[in-house]
């Protein structure tokens, strides 16, 4: 492929991320939106593309309070490709999305955003009601009569199921909890998730949510906006901060429903990735993996072929391997169990951070030039490969 | 006020599955031509991709898959722990229900564990739940 259109992360932005923010979520997103477009060296008349997931909810609205249309209705923005929508291979498929588009020679600056306001919802039923109504229709008919309300419960399952036929152990599996906390520390833009750093006596000690899971298992809903700029290789000439290419994109489903027999996409999604890159797995140098629920990242680890399936929780036992000065760091901003339920955008903003070398205290040593970023990982998985090439 | 589960709007593709139980039957939706089971029911089998699909009344039992103890209330009144276990259903192959495990401590649950489907009726709804086989 020409260098012209190859698709490159050049603008990086983050709100304030927050629990119970006042600040209204739109602002969020503008905010976000600014710091990507000052940290570019772009201005919005330059952006002609817009992508974000799952487009602005209806009946659920904290969920995702901002969608496409709005922003570009809001910002004036000369949108010659956009696209906002759920029915997609998780969040960060909105990546995937806007670089087909950059590809094909649609658009040249894309803003991809998700804004998430669930925290701040919690204390204002009148005005973002719940989603639990008393009766449902779709997928949740088949999950909420069974007071299986979470993804606790339905990825627990998984969990478990690594727990009896594996024997994961919940001390290996709180290396992914400690990881992130330990990162999170080191992160400004998580002091409001994560306050203390979390040990192990914490979390052995801190209540069941879904067993295997307890509390500190499960990512804190939040309040916050992430951007990525989006940019065409013929545009790099345009921006001024250091452009990390997007390098391998891959998102899979099987089937949407949980209730199927085999359910990690995640699996499908990781040996799909190296498809469509000449990198292979001994080449990443840090990963930032799905934690909705601690679990997920072990499953990436798996699916990704860092290790086989149902050795993760070996592989991340003691958590030297994946901390900062490790073999494989993983989750450097502190994730969603550190730094708040971003939803999948946090990841990838993350990825290019290390890649630049911007990552400030919490930046891993050696240069790193390789990173994966993932999101979801149930029926539904999306991993991207970037690089600094 | 009592814990009432939530519960599904009923329609033309669902209500045998939700209401089977008013006959003591668990409904699942069965190809007529290649006679894959189809579960959640829809309107055409994802095997052969035959519309010709019914309702088809199976035994009940089933093996857990796998499952967790669900320890956090999540909404007012709903009494824990309790047991929610994805069940494979022995005559319905590839069919996966999630579903809840009652009358049996929450502990003595595993991976495995025959169970047997038993209703619950809540307004029009039978909702099918299982407990360990005999």
């Amino acid at each position: 492929m020409s260098i012209a259109r190859e698709t490159y992360v050049t603008g990086l932005g983050l709100s304030e991320v927050g629990v119970r923010l006042t600040r209204p979520p739109l602002l969020l997103t503008v905010d976000a939106i600014k710091e990507a477009l000052a940290d570019a060296g772009l201005t919005i008349d330059q952006i002609d593309g817009v992508s974000t997931y799952p487009g602005k909810s209806q009946g659920y609205t904290q969920f995702s309070p901002v969608g496409a249309d709005e922003l570009i209705e809001v910002l004036g923005i000369n949108a010659k490709w956009y696209a906002g929508g759920g029915e997609v291979s998780s969040q960060l498929a909105a990546l995937v999305a806007a670089a087909g588009a950059i590809r094909l020679g649609q658009a040249r600056h894309v803003i991809c955003f998700r804004t998430v306001y669930e925290a701040a919802a919690l204390v204002r039923p009148e005005e973002y009601p719940s989603r639990f109504q008393p009766r449902v229709d779709g997928v949740q008919q088949w999950f909420l009569p069974f007071n299986a309300f979470s993804a606790a419960n339905w990825i627990g399952q998984y969990a478990m199921r690594h727990v009896k036929k594996y024997g994961m152990t919940r001390e290996q599996l709180a290396q992914i909890a400690l990881t992130d906390s330990a990162n999170a520390i080191l992160n400004p833009r998580a002091a409001a998730i994560t306050k203390k750093q979390l040990t192990m006596d914490d979390y052995m000690s801190s209540r069941m949510i879904s067993s295997p899971f307890c509390l500190y298992d499960c990512d804190r809903f939040t309040d916050c906006s992430t951007v990525l700029i989006l940019s065409a290789g013929d545009a790099l000439g345009e921006v001024k901060s250091t452009p990390i290419r997007l390098a391998g994109m891959a998102g899979t489903a099987n089937r949407h429903n949980w209730d199927q027999e085999e359910w990690v996409a995640a699996y499908t999604t990781g040996k799909e990735l190296w498809k469509h890159t000449d990198y292979t797995v001994d080449d990443v140098d840090t990963v930032q993996l799905y934690d909705g629920f601690s679990f997920n990242a072990v499953t990436w680890l798996e699916g990704l072929g860092f290790c086989p399936v149902g050795e993760g929780s070996r592989f991340i036992e003691g958590g030297s391997r994946i901390a900062r000065d490790g073999e494989l760091p993983l989750n450097t901003n502190g994730g969603q169990l550190g730094a708040g339920r971003q939803h999948g955008f946090g990841f990838a903003h993350e990825a290019v951070s290390q890649l630049r070398g911007e990552a400030g205290p919490r930046q891993i040593p050696n240069n790193p030039k390789v990173a994966v970023a993932t999101s979801g990982g149930g029926p539904l998985a999306t991993a991207l490969l970037f690089a600094k090439d | 006020m009592a814990f009432t589960r939530i519960l599904p709007n009923l329609n033309s593709t669902n209500r045998d599955f939700w209401t089977g139980g008013a006959q003591g039957e668990l409904r699942i939706m069965q190809c007529q031509d290649c006679k894959t089971h189809i579960h959640p029911p829809t309107l055409v089998c994802r095997h052969c991709l035959s519309d010709n699909v019914a309702p088809h009344a199976v035994s009940g039992a089933g093996q857990v898959d796998t499952y967790v103890i669900n320890y956090q209330p999540w909404a007012p009144g709903m009494e824990v722990p309790f047991v929610v276990a994805r069940v494979a259903l022995d005559d319905a192959p590839g069919v996966i229900i999630t579903s809840d495990i009652i009358g049996t401590p929450v502990d003595d649950v595993d991976i495995g564990m025959k169970v047997q489907v038993t209703f619950l009726q809540q307004e029009d709804v039978w909702l099918p739940l299982f407990e360990k086989a005999a």
